[in-house]
């Protein structure tokens, strides 16, 4: 029996210390998120509208944010732009979870190898710089948005896999895993049934990291033109546009920015937030 | 004299470390293991950290595999088996492992844990399922409304107990324990030592039970055996090692072990 | 009578008067200690038995000053030789601990630091305590090694703990304890994770540095054998009270606490055959339940009406003393506490 001590934080109801970082994370990706999901409804105009007349105007009444180089509304740019960088980064880090999850998994639990041969596959992965990779795969596969997610979520597996294995041979130490197959529970619902449950967590706070690093990702290839093709807006290519009008119209590179950073700074806070979440030290 | 439920003929086991050949170690954990355990006894393995009883153990649950020598259950070779035949050999010989706080999956409840052996040999369904685990648990001496519950907030003993029904819950022929007492206090030890020997009488089980603790082999075992670097130095009835022992080895370790009784002389 | 010898003129170098340590919980204030008092003179052993709950632990580190950041002592004295350390600051307490007190922990793979060397370990009281420069510090380590006897003490100096088995280990943690030649030596649990041949000569080395240097140990534990072997005086512990106190030999042949009685034969010996093993019903009680009277008495087969008030300390014979109202006829006075 330890010592029964009181937690640091002695809020009413809620443990603050322990959610905040969450709460506030948890707050922008939301914001983000409605932006992406109801981006027809948030904005206040449609991002295709051309209105030549009206470009390259600061922010106004009519255009809270200022219009782009051939009318468009900046604002309304920005918040469909969300849409394609959670779109991308949803698919991307759905397939570096699940992939690295499965290869991280299998080459722990079966070690040998399996594991030798899986992790060095990993590791060759791992050591081309992400930019390049994606490049590579965009200029074999093909320029569009859907190699684009599939790029970013190969370049996610590794960090995934690693992460998978580590927590996975943690989980084997453990007696259960013996006693599991001393009833003679089946390798397959050994790790679905054992495993998998306990390996999670940790994935999905380097999930809800590995969200911000994909957006930022996107951003980067629609910058270069590898992602999001216009009149498709996506911050990237934004923030491409407004290089060339940074003198004139700074509003153009200031509002892709900004939007950036609040989305990636909610995924970052929500990554935090979720592991000082499940941190036992912190728990009541 | 009936067939052996468990026989080690000749076992050894080595491990091997290190990936390339010049940095290769190989470690003898088990060397030359002869010794038959009879159904209805409980047969105790003693010895220190590095004796190789945990080893011993494992292969007796066909958790590894011996690098040379053969394991039977009932006649038929561990080794040999695989898939179902392996599977139904499983459902007769059980285990309870030492550790209260990881022989649980930390997210399973106690009734899900205590129902897994019952889905994984296809046992009953639903609600006689549930019924078995009921039963079992009051074997145990908990009531059923620790199905509920997660192990986390069990007491030690209350684990153990859960232990012990997870073990003894497909009615196998054989339990193996490994140092089930070891992280308990003496007043909880005592209780479940005592199930231990209570669910023995009532269900006709034998015991393979390895502890590093001589009074608690003492207590339970019928035969023992000592067990140093790997091999038998000794093994005959608990009355024998222990009034007698014969085995210098057997002798020290048993010289070492603090006596209640040291005191009372002096005073 | 029994420990006059130890009296002399020197006060104990140990003592602990009446200690109450209170952790503040949701619940209110949870008494982990409870009126506990004890003494540990120069030159004796004495031994603390309890299980899990009984505060045994919680006692040492209220000593160290290590407890828990919730945890207060709420009232009572410890004291250290002739100095009252109850309150000290913690910048005295620092100075205490490792020089006049020293602690030998249970876990010590734990206690050691993986990446320093034996040497600079065992060697560090005496450079922070007595600010000796390093290479004397490190020297007198290897001569700390030796008189734990550690074979080769040179080579092992050298070395990093992951290198020791665990009954090195342990040595080593006793040289870094004795480093100081302290007044008085808690160890806590120490042979519990160690075989039993090892754990014989760890306890055959305890004996020996109380016959050479006259230190005091504390010992405390849940092994009943280990405090036959070794200590001359034993108190035992359940649910942060001290339930019955005596002298080894009196108190294993004539326990008298019920709790007393009943853990000796929870206990399997190795020696005699038991046909069967007393086992406790229930659990300790957690220090926010607390029963109002004896805090045994829900266990206890020989509870009657006085229990349900908490009993003193009651004497038997020569400071052996109990917490129960049995020894009522028995006694000719209360005891007062210790």
């Amino acid at each position: 029996m330890t010592a029964v001590v009181e937690p640091a934080w002695r809020g009413r109801g809620i443990n603050w210390q322990r959610w905040r970082l969450l709460a506030i994370g948890g707050l922008l990706v939301a914001i983000v998120v409605v932006c992406a999901v109801f981006a027809d409804l948030v904005a206040p105009y449609s991002p295709y509208d051309l209105d030549v007349a009206s470009m390259l105007q600061g922010p106004s009444a009519a255009h809270w944010l200022g219009t782009d180089e051939v009318g468009r509304d900046v604002l309304s740019r920005a918040i469909f732009a969300a849409r394609i960088s959670v779109e991308v980064a949803l698919v991307a880090v759905g397939v570096g979870l699940i992939g690295g999850t499965i290869i991280g998994i299998l080459a722990a639990y079966f070690g040998g190898w399996i594991d030798l041969a899986l992790m060095r596959l990993m590791e060759l992965l791992f050591s081309f710089p992400a930019i390049l990779l994606a490049v590579i795969l965009l200029a074999s596969l093909g320029t569009n948005i859907l190699n684009a997610m599939l790029a970013i979520g190969i370049i996610f597996i590794p960090g995934f896999s690693r992460l998978a294995r580590a927590a996975t041979n943690g989980v084997l130490r453990q007696q259960y895993i013996d006693a599991a197959r001393t009833i003679g529970m089946s390798d397959a619902r050994i790790v679905v049934r054992e495993i998998l449950p306990n390996v999670v967590t940790p994935l999905l706070v380097e999930a809800a990291v590995a969200f911000a690093y994909a957006v930022l990702l996107e951003s980067a290839l629609s910058f270069l033109g590898l992602g999001a093709q216009p009149p498709e807006p996506s911050w990237g290519n934004m923030l491409n546009t407004g290089r060339g009008f940074m003198g004139q119209a700074p509003w153009l590179s200031i509002v892709p920015g900004m939007a950036m950073f609040l989305c990636v700074l909610g995924f970052n806070l929500l990554g935090d937030g979720l592991r000082d979440a499940f941190d036992p030290h912190l728990r009541e | 004299m009936s067939a052996p439920l468990l026989q080690f003929h000749n076992v050894a086991k080595d491990f091997e470390s290190g990936l390339l050949p010049w940095t290769r170690r190989r470690v003898r954990a088990v060397d030359a293991v002869n010794i038959d355990l009879q159904p209805g006894e409980t047969l105790g393995i003693v010895g220190e950290s590095g004796s190789g009883k945990s080893t011993l153990l494992r292969m007796a649950l066909r958790l590894v595999r011996p690098s040379s020598g053969e394991v039977l259950f009932d006649g038929t070779d561990l080794s040999a088996l695989a898939g179902g035949d392996l599977k139904a050999v499983r459902r007769r010989m059980q285990a309870v492992f030492q550790d209260p706080t990881s022989s649980f999956n930390p997210r399973q409840s106690v009734g899900q844990i205590l129902t897994a052996p019952l889905e994984v040999h296809g046992i009953g369904s639903g609600p006689t399922r549930r019924q078995q685990v009921a039963d079992t648990l009051d074997l145990v001496g908990l009531n059923a409304g620790f199905m509920e519950r997660y192990p986390h907030q069990l007491s030690g003993g209350q684990r153990q107990r859960v232990a012990i029904a997870r073990a003894i819950i497909l009615r196998p022929s054989l339990v193996v324990a490994d140092e089930p007492t070891s992280a308990l206090d003496v007043s909880v030890q005592a209780q479940i030592l005592n199930l231990f020997k209570q669910t023995k009488r009532e269900l006709g089980l034998t015991y393979l039970f390895v502890s590093h603790n001589l009074g608690v082999i003492r207590y339970v075992s019928d035969r023992v055996a000592v067990m140093r670097l790997g091999r038998i130095v000794e093994a005959g009835t608990a009355h024998e090692i222990f009034t007698n022992p014969q085995h210098d080895y057997t002798r020290a370790l048993l010289a070492a072990v603090p006596d209640l009784a040291a005191r009372h002389a002096a005073e | 009578m029994v420990r006059a010898h130890c009296r002399n003129d020197r006060p104990p170098s140990l003592a602990i008067d009446r200690l109450r340590v209170e952790i503040a919980t949701r619940r209110g204030p949870a008494r982990v200690i409870d009126d506990v008092s004890l003494e540990v003179w120069p030159g004796e052993i004495v031994g603390v038995i309890g299980e899990s709950g009984s505060g045994k632990t919680m006692t040492a580190l209220s000593l160290l000053g290590l407890m828990p950041r919730r945890a207060r002592i709420a009232a009572g004295e410890i004291r250290l030789g002739s100095d009252t350390i109850t309150h000290l600051p913690d910048a005295a307490r620092r100075r205490l601990r490792g020089s006049r007190i020293a602690f030998i922990p249970q876990d010590a793979l734990r206690a050691l630091n993986p990446v320093l060397r034996v040497d600079l370990q065992v060697g560090e009281p005496a450079n922070i305590h007595r600010r000796t420069p390093w290479e004397q510090a490190k020297a007198r380590a290897v001569e700390l090694l030796r008189a734990v006897h550690l074979r080769e003490p040179e080579q092992r100096a050298r070395e990093y703990p992951h290198q020791f088995s665990g009954g090195m280990q342990q040595r080593a943690m006793i040289a870094m304890g004795l480093a100081l030649e302290p007044e008085l030596l808690i160890a806590d649990e120490p042979t519990t994770a160690l075989d039993v041949t090892v754990q014989a000569q760890v306890l055959k080395l305890l004996r020996e540095i109380r016959d050479t240097h006259g230190t005091a140990i504390l010992f405390i534990t849940h092994d009943l054998g280990v405090i036959a072997e070794l200590c001359d005086w034993v108190y035992v512990m359940y649910a942060g009270a001290m339930l019955e106190q005596g002298p080894v030999g009196r108190l294993f042949a004539q326990p008298a606490h019920p709790y007393t009685q009943m853990l000796l034969r929870a206990t399997p010996t190795v020696r005699t055959v038991q046909a069967e093993l007393l086992s406790i019903p229930g659990q300790i009680p957690q220090p926010f339940e607390l029963p109002a009277g004896c805090r045994f008495a829900d266990r206890c087969p020989h509870r009657f009406g006085r229990c349900a008030s908490e009993p003193p300390h009651l004497g038997i014979e020569d400071e052996h003393t109990a917490r129960c109202w049995l020894l009522e006829s028995l006694a000719a006075s209360p005891a007062a506490a210790s």
